[in-house]
This record gives structure tokens, sequence and C-alpha cells, in this order.
């Protein structure tokens, strides 16, 4: 197993911020949007470097994602930022209507997403967000794993011309992506080279599987871990040039089961190489109140788990 | 550049025929909110928008109001407009977004218009342009929670140059919007939030330009909002005020009725009445 050490952690959410702060300087087109959550989506920066490129749009979110759709015209960028499950629940015919179908080049930044947002509870822990987002046509969905990572999708997605959804969170997680990455939207990141089983990971459970691919070399089984990134466009290649290598998969996101990345690999095996697949994610049921920990813990989103996963779908080969 | 017409009662009706001929071919319903604002929009998409400037059908049910007069403007064929409401059509009954000049964004789920046209009309003050933006809503879809949100964002913005267009027809799709919701368009509540507000009789032309020109005179940092008293299926008599032309298509019978109608209403002092023959 290749070594992953970290020397910081800190939250993707100030990727995020970070990201756009250092994004402005070179793309005076990008403006960022917020509905009351500047502070939650760490846009301090952004908004003391450039305070006329920041608009405020209050506690209206389906107004925002309009607008944002409007602002396109003539050629602004508009970063659009909000919690994940007002950022996609909540305003899902206006993103339907108006950025997707409508094809604008409008990015939608969403922190706080998944069970990690702790004690807030359910009514803001969105687990379906992944899904509604990747079945919209003309959409791009990325879930990016650490600080840098994010940092880094956050300012190439500026020069993606369509719609983006881009999901990242709030707890502090260690940073174990190189600084200096370049992000490739769409192109699957190869943490480790095995032949045991492939492990397809995403978002705050990348860090999980790099820890259970640890626990597993040190029993003889080599995986093959792959950060898939990117769920649309999703890199079929990589996923499936994985599973010829190795027979099976188990897929790891803090993401209800149904309509996640699993789904989107469970599709591309299914439809070309079939083989064992088991899942780490949520299971048909809302989150609750607790510490991330405690909620990772509780609904299995673990690197024991994905062990336990991975145990499972090779006794299936 | 400014298209002028020198007899807007023809261009009335006119559109209307085409807007017949349209629905007819189709054997599609909507044409009573097709009619009540195809007045609005003679006198805002064809008589006032300037190149720089943008009219969204918000309430895009009405689209056969809108491809009629994209045609007039050259914008659609008439042979692309013949494809209506067909299979693979780019004319579908609600706009379709991309696939015409002057039709950016889908429209049709209502609510959509409002804060679509407000972060056009914010992109030209950011960008220190003159543009401005026209949102053309029905009175009914201003139940929609966005227009409101969007209403006190144009203030908060000083959206000046955002022209909201009310057509206030009192009906919608299932009752009088006095009864479903009550009065969502009622003056008082855009005034309320700080609009420069104007009513207007919204079947005459003339006195809906004087209001245009009236409120564009205005850069105050006030967004405006005309809202235009019409009739459901205004110049067809058995259609006006009527609930069930919201929906109802037309039989033959009703259809050649309609044509008669307009042409007794509109046409009677243009030379050659049996235009509409040609048109549609």
């Amino acid at each position: 197993m290749k070594k992953y050490e970290y020397t910081d952690k800190k939250d993707t959410r100030s990727g995020f911020g970070a990201g756009i702060a250092e994004l402005g300087k070179t793309h005076p087109n990008v403006i960022a949007l917020t509905a009351d959550l500047a502070g939650s989506l760490k846009l301090e920066a952004f908004i003391k470097e450039f305070p006329d490129r920041f608009i405020q749009c209050g506690i209206a979110e389906a107004n925002m994602m309009g607008v944002s759709a409007g602002l396109t015209i003539g050629g602004k960028i508009p970063y659009a930022t909000t919690f994940a499950n007002f950022a996609t629940g909540r305003v899902y015919d206006q993103i339907r209507q108006s950025i997707a179908y409508s094809n604008k080049n409008v990015k939608i930044c969403a922190s706080h997403a998944g069970l990690t947002l702790g004690e807030d509870g359910a009514t803001h822990q969105i687990l379906e967000d992944l899904g509604m987002m990747k079945m919209l046509p003309n959409m791009t969905v990325i879930n990016p794993c650490d600080y840098n990572q994010t940092k880094a999708a956050t300012i190439a997605i500026a020069d993606h011309v369509g719609p983006v959804y881009l999901r990242f969170g709030r707890p502090v997680i260690p940073i174990f992506t190189p600084a200096d990455q370049k992000f490739e939207i769409g192109k699957a990141w190869h943490v480790n080279e095995g032949d045991a089983v492939s492990i397809f990971c995403t978002g705050h459970l990348v860090w999980e599987a790099i820890k259970a691919g640890e626990m597993l070399s040190e029993q003889g089984i080599e995986a093959d871990i792959i950060n898939i990134h990117t769920i649309k466009p999703l890199d079929e290649e990589a996923i499936l040039a994985s599973v010829k290598k190795t027979g099976c998969a188990v897929s790891a996101e803090e993401h209800m089961i149904n309509g996640g990345l699993g789904d989107s690999v469970a599709q591309v095996l299914a439809r070309n190489y079939p083989a064992p697949l088991e899942y780490v994610g949520v299971h048909d049921t809302f989150g609750e109140s607790g510490t991330p920990d405690q909620l990772m813990q509780k609904y299995g989103l673990t690197a024991d788990k994905i062990v336990e996963q991975v145990k499972k779908v090779m006794a299936r080969k | 550049m400014q298209t002028t017409f020198t007899d807007t009662q023809a261009l009335q009706g006119r559109l209307r025929l085409k807007i017949l001929g349209l629905y007819n071919q189709a054997h599609a319903g909507h044409i009573g909110c097709s009619l009540s604002c195809i007045d609005l929009m003679i006198a805002t998409l064809i008589l006032r928008k300037r190149e720089q400037d943008t009219f969204l059908l918000s309430k895009g049910h009405a689209a056969a109001s809108l491809y009629a007069c994209l045609n007039q403007l050259g914008d659609i064929s008439d042979e692309v407009l013949a494809t209506y409401y067909l299979n693979g059509t780019t004319l579908p009954a609600h706009p379709a977004p991309n696939k015409h000049r002057g039709i950016p964004f889908a429209t049709g789920s209502l609510g959509h218009g409002l804060p679509i046209g407000s972060g056009i009309a914010h992109a030209s003050k950011l960008l220190g342009d003159d543009a401005r933006v026209y949102v053309l809503m029905s009175d009914g879809e201003t139940n929609e929670g966005t227009t409101w949100e969007a209403a006190h964002y144009a203030l908060q913005n000083g959206l000046d140059n955002l022209v909201v267009l009310i057509d206030k027809n009192g009906l919608q799709g299932f009752g009088n919007t006095a009864d479903v919701l009550g009065d969502t368009a009622d003056v008082r509540k855009w005034e309320a939030i700080g609009f420069d507000t104007v009513e207007v009789d919204g079947h005459d032309v003339d006195g809906l330009l004087g209001v245009i020109d009236q409120v564009n005179a205005a850069p105050n940092g006030r967004p405006k909002v005309i809202i235009a008293h019409t009739v459901k299926g205004k110049g067809v008599s058995y259609m006006e005020n009527r609930l069930e032309w919201h929906y109802l298509p037309m039989s033959p019978a009703q259809y050649e009725q309609a044509c008669a109608d307009v042409t007794e209403r509109y046409l009677t002092t243009i030379p050659n009445v049996a235009e509409r023959t040609t048109v549609y």
C-alpha cells in the first residue's frame, strides 16, 4: 500500500473559500453569490478582495439559482453558494429549468453535505444530492475529498463551460492530496495500485478508503483504490480497467446508496463487465443528530466498514 | 434597431390570426392565454425591445404568442413555425432554450422568469451597459413564491432596468385568481416592496408604449412593474373572459368563428382581409 501521510487537517469548505479567492485574481468574470451563508461557505477572503463581485441573495435560494442563470448572459461566471440541502432539493426545479435544461454556465457550490454536518440533524444532512444532480442532463457533478482537491476543483470548474455541482463539507479532515495538483474534471485519481479488489471512493470516504487499504495490506490484500472525484462525467475507463484486473469492487461515499457513486459504478459494470459490487453508503434512511464521528460510525461510513465489505465482495468472486 | 409599424391594429389582428392558426394546426390549448398577452408583446418585444435588451415570456404556456412575434421579427421562419407542436420541433408547447435567437431560457414552469430576468438585469448593471429586461408574467403566476424573492432582490440591487409586465386577466388554470389564492398581483404589494408601478389597459398598444417609455425614462434605482389589465381570449367573442379557454382547443367551426371575429375586430380596415388564409 502506497503510504499517505498528512501534517495538517482542514475542512473542504475552506478549500473552496481559498480556491474562489485565488480564482478571483485570475478570472474577473467570476462572481460569488450566497443565500446568507457567506461565513459558512468561507467567502470572507473573496468578499474582502472583490466586494463588487459578491452578491448577497438573502435566504432565498430559489431566486439565487434563477439570478445565477440570468447573470451568465454577458459572460459572468456565477458561483452560487449555500448548504447542499438548499442548493439541490430545495431548488431542484430552478436548477432543472433555468440552469441544466437552459445549459447556463452556473457553478452550484454546496457545503455541509452529508452526515458530517453533525448535530444539525437530518433536516440539513442531505444524502440525495449527488443522485439528483447527476440525473440532470448537462450537469457536471464533483465531490472532492480534501482541502487541496476542493481548492483545485473550485479553480478548475471556472474554465469548464457549463453547469457544475460542486459538493463539499464541514468537518476538519486530513489533507493528503498535493497542494500543487491540477484538477482534471472526469479523470479519476489512482490512489493505490492493487489487484485483489477495487475500491471506488469519493469525498470524505477517500481518507477512510486509504486507511482501509492500509489495514487490508497488512493482511496481504492489496486494494486498487480509485478516487472518483467527478461523479459525472464518470471515468468509466478507469473503473473498467480496475475491475477487469481485480474482478470485484466496493464503492464508498457519504451519500445514499440509491443514486450515488455506487449506483453509477454498478451501471457501468452491469453494462460492460458484470462483477460483484458491495456498497459503503447510507441505506435508505435519514440521518440524525450526533458528532460527525459518531454518525459515520453508526451509519457505517468508515475504514472498518470498507474492510468488511471488501471481505464480503472478495468472497463473491 | 427598432421596428416600427404604421398600423398596430393590423399587427394585433395579424398576430392573432397567426396564433389561432398555430393552435388550430396543433389542436392545442392555451389560446386564451396567448390572446391575453399578445398586445403586451407587440408593445414590448416587437415595438420597444432593442437589440441589447432581453424579453422573457415567463408565462411560457403562451409560447404560441412568442413564436408568432419572433416570426414577425424574422427570427423564426415560416417553415419552422409550421413545425409547432410536432415531434422534433424546436417550438414545443412551452419554450425550449437555445434553439432560437430570442429564447435563451426554458420557461413555462412558472415563477422562473423573474429570477432569471433579475439576474440578466443585474449582469447589465455589473457590465455597465444600458440593456433592459422585460419579463412578462401572468397574474396567476405571481402565486409562485419566487416572484417575491426576486422582487425584493431587484429592489435591493437597484435594478431599474428591469420591467415586469403582468398580464392581469383575473383567470388562471382552473379558476378566478381571486378565488384560487386571492389577488397576488395586487399593485399595492409591488408598491409596498418599492417598485415603480403603473396600471394600464393591456390591449391598448399606444397606451402601453407610453407607459413603457415612461418607466424606462426613470433610472431611479427602482425596478418597474406594469400591471396590465387584460381579457383572457381577447379578440375572439366566445373566448373572452371564459376560463375554459385556458386549456381548450378549438373545433374547426370554432376556429372559423375565431378568425372571423379577429378579422372583423382588427382587420376590417385592411384592404386584403383574405390575408389570413395565406398566413395560416
